[in-house]
């Protein structure tokens, strides 16, 4: 008996690898997945069909006004969104000063890129950066005022302008405090800890439309004869004092997940209150909650839309006002279009930071992991 | 707790009377002239009254008449901040200072002009409810709607007017009541109804938004009374007679023939009238506390009545009103405007 002939090497059945066998495997493994596939890609065929038809077979591309845009069975009207895209993105901002918001939204970019890429060196400036020198240049760029450059009242500011203010000003200024607030919460002097519960159930009881509301049309009330109180500052502190409150009861969760033992550590080791706060336990609670707080800020983002009710006009508000009011570009598609488009906006910035925060936790958490 | 709210509510009305007292002594006119621009109070956003164009430029007829009062004031009719306000915030700037004058479609009512610390200072736009209808129908006025089935939104005066139209001329109708604008327009788009009944200027607006404009016509029958018009601070008749006779002036100048375009040539005219409201006789302007080519500036820097009008939401414009109320009084409309003598 020979044994040199090697056994001929036998090929799985055709229909077992390959594309052909990773769908039918993942597919049509049963009767009931191969009625479920199907089903799964008439429905994809159905929604995304229409989509495509409705964004682009029965689109208008090109126009000068909503006539354009008025046949039979129109799609979308896109010129509509190309005409009116500087409105949408920097509100009544005059066109010369435009610049100015490009410019900031570099600096911010500049600064932000490589504190969230990993590996990049100099994080301790670049934070430094970001917490003490952009807030200004921001503030006088946008503003103007100052070195010869003309002030630009924040009733012009209008679009994504005002969206990405108010959300990354409440952003900023409700972290700290909300940390400020959590730590006050569990405090042992009673005064700052009653300050505290008082603060987050006051402003938690009281929708942020109220808190809004009632600063545009009481506060004119109260306020000496033509002392203005800019719209913008108000709508800012009344985002930022929310959402404080909000993000200072999620950071109290992870602040309430961290053993005693931890410290009771740190006391063995004579370190002092701030110490203990800073070097062992805030580390670990926010590391916890990282869901929770981009949750909030989340939410926040969509909430700016709510400044509309003062008269602000936010991407969604411009976006609004003009589908509504611009006789110019009415038409049975254009409000369609408008919101549509504000959509992918508003999806793109919160996409983008729950992608951002996921991949935080991956690298945080890589030590946790069982 | 309701105590607390109750009182809260108390002090919050004493203080906005005590406001609007301590702007009664002020001179609204004097305040203007020192800051050198006008605030003016603007819709957040309405088709025709003040909308914002591509560039962003506030544009429409409640804008036109603060772009007006600018050129009397200012002989500069950019000299405006515009300051969009929403229905419920309204008042409340017009009372606590921060804007000088309210043009933004509100409608006159006794109420509003003897409660509220108000002041209406004229009609730049008699506004109504009328009908919308499929053009295929061949009406020719809202009495042949005999048997028709109208969309209309419940809850408003709007309900209460096209009952009250049926009624006294004995009309039979079914009407279809939805809570929401866009759904009463979305049901007549799709057929449900033969008429959609609202604000004639809301009409226009609408028809335009619908799948096929061409096929729907608005009646010309006006069935309720909106007469929409500039408000300013009770106290101030100084200021009052500014804004009005800002409007009348566009008025007198579409009646007299002077438009924007004619004003220069019109300033050689001999028509006493003419003369009068140029500012080349008499002292008109120095009543009013400005200079005496105050309408001249009106008519240079934005044009007459009838210019603004179709401009905005006239012939001019993609809307396409009708003048109908509208029209000059010698032309069948209401537009009425004193003589500058």
């Amino acid at each position: 008996m020979t044994t040199d002939a090697a056994t001929p090497e036998i090929r799985p059945p055709r229909l077992d690898t390959g594309p052909v066998g990773w769908m039918k495997k993942n597919l049509f493994a049963t009767p009931t997945d191969s009625v479920l596939t199907l089903i799964g890609l008439y429905l994809i065929y159905v929604l995304l069909g229409g989509f495509i038809d409705w964004a682009i077979l029965r689109a208008t591309w090109t126009g000068a006004d909503g006539k354009a845009c008025s046949w039979e069975g129109a799609g979308a009207c896109w010129p509509f969104i190309w005409n009116k895209l500087g409105l949408f993105m920097n509100g009544r901002y005059p066109d010369a000063e435009r610049w100015r918001i490009y410019l900031t939204y570099a600096l911010a970019l500049g600064g932000l890129v490589p504190l969230m890429v990993p590996g990049v060196p100099g994080k301790l400036y670049l934070s430094l950066y970001m917490l003490l020198v952009f807030p200004v240049l921001a503030f006088v760029l946008l503003t103007g005022g100052f070195f010869g450059l003309p002030a630009v009242d924040t009733q012009l500011w209008g679009g994504l302008l005002i969206t990405l203010v108010v959300a990354c000003v409440g952003i900023a200024a409700s972290f700290p405090l909300g940390i400020l607030l959590a730590l006050g919460r569990r405090s042992k002097l009673p005064i700052i800890k009653w300050a505290s519960i008082g603060f987050i159930e006051i402003v938690r009881g009281v929708p942020l439309v109220t808190m809004l509301f009632f600063a545009s049309v009481m506060l004119p009330l109260f306020l000496p004869e033509n002392v203005t109180f800019d719209k913008l500052l108000r709508a800012l502190i009344g985002v930022a004092l929310f959402s404080a409150a909000y993000l200072a009861e999620v950071i109290r969760g992870g602040l309430q997940a961290i053993p005693r033992g931890q410290l009771e550590a740190g006391d063995a080791l004579g370190l002092s209150y701030p110490q203990k706060m800073g070097l062992i336990v805030l580390p670990q609670a926010l590391k916890l909650v990282i869901p929770g707080i981009v949750n909030s800020f989340i939410a926040l983002f969509k909430d700016t839309s709510l400044v509309l009710i003062i008269g602000l006009f936010d991407l969604l508000g411009i976006v609004q006002q003009s589908v509504q009011s611009d006789a110019k570009w009415f038409s049975p598609s254009t409000s369609t279009t408008g919101y549509f488009f504000a959509g992918v906006v508003f999806w793109i910035f919160c996409f983008g930071m729950s992608r951002y925060s996921a991949s935080i936790e991956k690298r945080l958490g890589a030590g946790d992991r069982r | 707790m309701k105590f607390l709210i109750k009182s809260g509510l108390v002090v919050a009305v004493a203080l906005a009377g005590s406001v609007s007292a301590v702007f009664a002594q002020t001179k609204t006119l004097d305040t203007v002239k020192a800051r050198g621009t006008l605030n003016c109070g603007v819709n957040t956003g309405l088709a025709g009254f003040s909308a914002p164009d591509d560039k962003g430029q506030w544009g429409g007829l409640d804008v036109d008449l603060c772009k007006a009062v600018a050129a009397a004031i200012f002989k500069d009719p950019t000299k405006v901040k515009y300051v969009p306000l929403t229905a419920k915030e309204r008042f409340t700037a017009l009372q606590s200072g921060e804007v000088d004058v309210l043009s933004r479609n509100t409608t006159w009512t006794m109420s509003r002009d003897t409660s509220s610390g108000l002041n209406f200072a004229g009609v730049n736009y008699y506004d109504g409810q009328g009908f919308m209808v499929k053009k295929s129908l061949g009406l020719k006025s809202a009495k042949e709607l005999n048997g028709a089935t109208v969309c209309v939104q419940t809850g408003t005066t709007t309900e209460l007017n096209v009952t009250d139209f049926f009624r006294t001329n004995k009309l039979e109708y079914k009407p279809v009541v939805f809570e929401k604008l866009d759904e009463t327009v979305a049901a007549y788009n799709s057929g449900r109804c033969d008429a959609f009944t609202s604000d004639v200027s809301q009409l226009y607006s609408e028809r335009l938004k619908s799948p096929k404009p061409d096929e729907n016509v608005v009646l010309p029958d006006v069935i309720s009374k909106e007469p929409l018009g500039p408000v300013v601070r009770q106290g101030d008749s100084g200021w009052a007679n500014v804004v009005r006779w800002t409007h009348f002036a566009m008025v007198n100048a579409e009646e007299l023939g002077v438009s924007s375009k004619n004003v220069d040539e019109m300033l050689a005219s001999a028509n006493p009238e003419i003369k009068r409201m140029l500012g080349k006789e008499g002292d008109f302007g120095k009543g009013l506390g400005l200079e005496n080519d105050w309408a001249y500036q009106i008519i240079k820097g934005v044009g007459n009545y009838a210019e603004a009008f179709d401009r905005n939401v006239g012939a001019g414009s993609r809307l396409g009103i009708a003048r109908g109320q509208n029209a000059l009084w010698n032309k069948g409309g209401q537009q009425y405007a004193p003589p500058i003598r």
